[in-house]
């Protein structure tokens, strides 16, 4: 069972759906591995049903029912799924991740495209519909120390593998860390297997003037 | 054919008994394609959905599309609505958000599989309970109405207006951590009246 869980009000805009989809990805995955969010979830959907209930109803004609009748006998659509597509690639599918994440990847995790960004540190991009937000996998050999760094905008990082440390605590498998701009920190990989965390790095706040479009609005290690 | 607006019906306290009779409904749907009761549910939800996805910035034809949308699906996955995991209402407003994530921001929802290996099992299993799904609605009506306005404002925002918590912040001109705490204290009040037994 995680110890570190997102914040409250991020379980709520998941629930409401007002989330980014690659923050929703990292939500939803922690949700996977932790039931006591999950229970949490399910009762910001009940907050969800009993709002939209009590909204002043709108006008609805009759003619609208009668068109959505008609429609009835329509097949349905294929049913929605983010399953990975299975067929031929069975042997890469790596079950220890988890879903949603697994539905996103394209093979297991010790095959994906990785690039070294520093000695010891290496990460693949996590494919998504939103480009305000990132998300990588990334991977840090157990024992490596990385470099100190703070974060443009919020971070967060979810743990999948192996654990990692800072002055916050220890952070393992199904952990949330969420960094803001004062976190400043520097992480170290626990012995043992790999550390591969899900990140999510959201774009600043605001985005105006010339300045600003020259920030990166991802951490950046020099 | 009768050419009639269906008038919303007014808001009214006996909830309770509209979603006790719209699981109903939902079952004679999964059960015999129950036209009759589709109306029904449709007569219910059909502003409700209308309301929803336009609070949410939806003009109002579109409005009335994504709710077709919607309740065609809820037609055609009856079957797969489970009274002893949430009500009508909650079930309908998951498929409403991931119907507009889907058509109208072109994202993926990402959620979880319940058949997941991978997935970490609760301790203890849910509660089985039918009723139970319904007083929660209902503690949570009363819950909603004795918040402090300040407090409503922004869950409401949070779910109705699609913003991001910052966005929310810049708007009502707050910090955005004076946002964050109002939206904890909220839920922790509506937790406290959702763990309440009667």
């Amino acid at each position: 069972m995680p110890s570190f869980h997102p914040p409250e009000e991020m379980l709520m805009a998941y629930a409401a759906g007002s989330m980014s989809e690659p923050q929703a990805l990292l939500i939803a995955t922690h949700l996977a591995l932790c039931p006591v969010c999950r229970a949490r979830v399910s009762e910001l959907e009940v907050l969800g049903g009993t709002m939209m209930e009590e909204l002043e109803p709108a006008a609805v004609g009759d003619a609208s029912l009668q068109s959505l009748l008609a429609r009835l006998d329509e097949a349905p659509p294929q049913p929605e799924s983010l399953a990975p597509q299975l067929a031929g690639e069975v042997g890469s599918i790596d079950l220890s991740v988890p879903q949603p994440l697994r539905g996103y990847l394209s093979a297991g995790l010790t095959e994906l495209p990785w690039r070294t960004v520093i000695p010891g540190m290496a990460e693949v991009d996590v494919e998504t519909a939103t480009p305000e937000a990132r998300a990588r996998l990334m991977q840090v050999k157990a024992g490596k120390t990385m470099p100190r760094h703070s974060h443009h905008g919020e971070e967060l990082t979810l743990v999948l593998t192996g654990a990692y440390r800072d002055a916050s605590g220890r952070y393992a498998r199904g952990d949330v860390q969420v960094a803001d701009p004062e976190v400043d920190h520097q992480p170290v990989a626990e012995a043992g297997e790999p550390c591969i965390c899900l990140v999510v790095s959201d774009a600043p706040v605001k985005l105006t003037g010339k300045i600003s479009r020259l920030l990166n609005p991802f951490v950046s290690y020099k | 054919m009768a050419f009639h607006e269906v008038m919303p019906e007014p808001a009214t306290k006996a909830r309770g008994a509209d979603a006790l009779r719209l699981e109903g409904h939902m079952a004679a749907i999964a059960r015999d394609r129950d036209r009759a009761a589709f109306i029904e549910v449709f007569r219910y939800f059909a502003p409700r959905l209308k309301a929803y996805l336009m609070r949410l910035g939806s003009a109002p034809q579109e409005a009335e599309e994504l709710m077709q949308e919607v309740l065609i699906i809820v037609w055609q996955r009856a079957e797969t609505f489970d009274a002893k995991q949430a009500s009508v209402s909650t079930w309908i407003f998951t498929i409403a958000r991931n119907k507009r994530i889907d058509a109208l921001r072109r994202e993926r929802r990402p959620e979880i599989d319940p058949n997941d290996p991978a997935l970490v099992p609760a301790a203890e299993p849910a509660a089985d309970d039918t009723l139970a799904t319904l007083q929660q609605n209902a503690r949570l009506r009363e819950a909603i109405e004795v918040l402090p306005p300040e407090q409503i404002e922004l869950v409401r925002m949070a779910y109705f207006e699609d913003k991001a918590h910052v966005a929310i912040a810049e708007e009502k001109n707050l910090p955005l951590g004076t946002v964050k705490s109002r939206l904890r204290l909220a839920l922790g009040h509506l937790r406290k009246a959702l763990k309440e037994t009667t």
